[in-house]
């Protein structure tokens, strides 16, 4: 496939008016316009094609079924109580209520981490015991940097990730579909962004050496792969090379967490899109002092926060990214 | 003649002496004035960036954010290396050899500061 040098962000955060409290009203407006109805996302040869939510009954259920469909979700943050959401219990609840409310069911579920706030065991704990009442039993985890704080990450690879290798990562078949778990948290250097490091790049170049390039491979990580704003740390140093291993396949897509908000990007055939968090949102790139939590009114919470759903659908190389919203 | 260089020898080890007393004793006295700093974490930073402090000072962190911080020396091995910080949590660290010390948040690595030992 011919890759298109196109670099083209789907979802603008250009917002023009930050109010004193460093909080862009207006842009929030605008994102909540985009997030409330949510957007069907399909990536057809190579490139991602976003659709309204609101749209999806109109869709032919042809672009939204496919033979394998999953949910991802982020950035729970278990043990955080602050002003910008003093009940992220009762959000994850609300987005496991809303897996359970999606006509086609995920057939597992992603989170792309920071599930506890402050790595704490009755953190993970609460995670777990909310997570069984999701319809979909099996989740796969990678660490955000909230989940190693403590132990170099032991908790987290003894409950979320055994099996795995080094500091967690895998990769695992899904009717045809290659899943690839990376960790970007670990190790991490004095004024530098995300790392994978050494040993899990040479460990992904094994791991895909072998595949069909007609392989479609999501690649799920919590720091995003791909530079969103480097000053906040919102990128990972060695992303190109992983990227580098990766780009013979006709259809890779790459999911993220971290930066609390959905943002997507195609570059040549590969798509890139984070997702929301189940917590708290966090400002746009550059959009406030720093990046963190946005108090937000309560009524406006939900629907900042959110699910996403991805459904594949053989034959056609592509990947349908449905973002919803917790309202 | 012979009178006046013992004089001058005299005054020359008198003066010497005090000299040697005299940067003795600051010495003594820059030990003895420790000047605790504070350092703020503050909306992903470290405020001040840099703090200079004589030998013997001790410096304290408190986490202003609603996000946890770390405050870890950039040096291997490192000098220092607090647990992790939650709101309003304190780190303090004694530092009695003179020299730079960088430091950085290990979990936003982008955060980072300077203590300079004097």
């Amino acid at each position: 496939m011919a890759g298109k040098e196109k670099d083209e962000l789907l979802h603008d955060h250009n917002h023009d008016r930050i109010d004193e409290d460093g909080i862009d009203r207006r842009g929030f407006l605008k994102c909540m316009a985009w997030a409330g109805t949510g957007a069907f996302c399909v990536i057809r040869g190579g490139v991602l094609r976003s659709y309204s939510f609101s749209r999806l009954p109109a869709l032919d259920p042809k672009e939204m079924a496919g033979e394998l469909s999953f949910a991802q979700i982020s950035d729970s943050h278990m043990g955080f109580n602050k002003a910008a959401n003093p009940d992220v219990a009762g959000t994850l609840k609300a987005a496991v209520d809303k897996i359970n409310g999606l006509t086609v069911a995920p057939e597992f579920l992603l989170h792309t981490g920071d599930i506890s706030h402050l790595s704490k065991p009755e953190e993970f704990d609460a995670v777990q015991q909310i997570l069984k009442a999701a319809k979909p039993q099996d989740v796969f985890y990678v660490p955000g940097e909230h989940d190693v704080l403590n132990d170099d990450g032991k908790d987290f690879l003894d409950r979320f990730a055994k099996g795995s290798k080094g500091a967690g990562w895998y990769s695992f078949d899904k009717k045809g579909v290659h899943f690839i778990g990376l960790v970007n948290v670990m190790n991490l250097k004095a004024g530098g962004l995300g790392s994978l490091g050494h040993e899990q790049l040479e460990w992904l170049e094994d791991d895909v050496k072998l595949l069909k390039h007609s392989t479609p491979i999501v690649v799920f990580a919590h720091i995003p792969l791909w530079s969103v704003y480097p000053e906040w740390g919102w990128g990972t140093e060695d992303s190109a090379q992983a990227l580098s291993y990766l780009k013979k396949f006709g259809s890779l897509t790459v999911l993220n967490g971290h930066i609390h908000q959905t943002m997507q990007k195609v570059e040549g055939n590969v798509t890139f899109h984070t997702a929301a968090s189940t917590a708290f949102p966090q400002p746009a790139p550059g959009k406030a002092d720093s990046p963190g939590p946005m108090k937000v009114p309560a009524e406006q919470l939900k629907s900042l926060l959110g699910i996403t759903d991805v459904n594949f659908v053989r034959g056609q190389q592509a990947l349908g990214v449905v973002d919803s919203t917790l309202e | 003649m012979r009178r006046s260089v013992s004089v001058a020898v005299l005054i020359t080890v008198v003066v010497l002496g005090f000299a040697v007393w005299g940067a003795r004793n600051s010495g003594v006295a820059a030990q003895g004035k420790a000047q605790n700093a504070e350092v703020k974490i503050d909306n992903f930073s470290f405020g001040p960036a840099m703090v200079t402090v004589p030998a013997g000072s001790t410096v304290t962190w408190t986490n202003h954010d609603d996000i946890p911080h770390t405050v870890v020396s950039a040096d291997d091995p490192k000098a220092f290396k607090s647990k992790v910080l939650d709101t309003d949590e304190k780190f303090s660290f004694t530092f009695t050899k003179a020299g730079s010390y960088s430091y950085f948040c290990s979990v936003h690595p982008k955060m980072t500061g300077k203590v300079v030992v004097q």
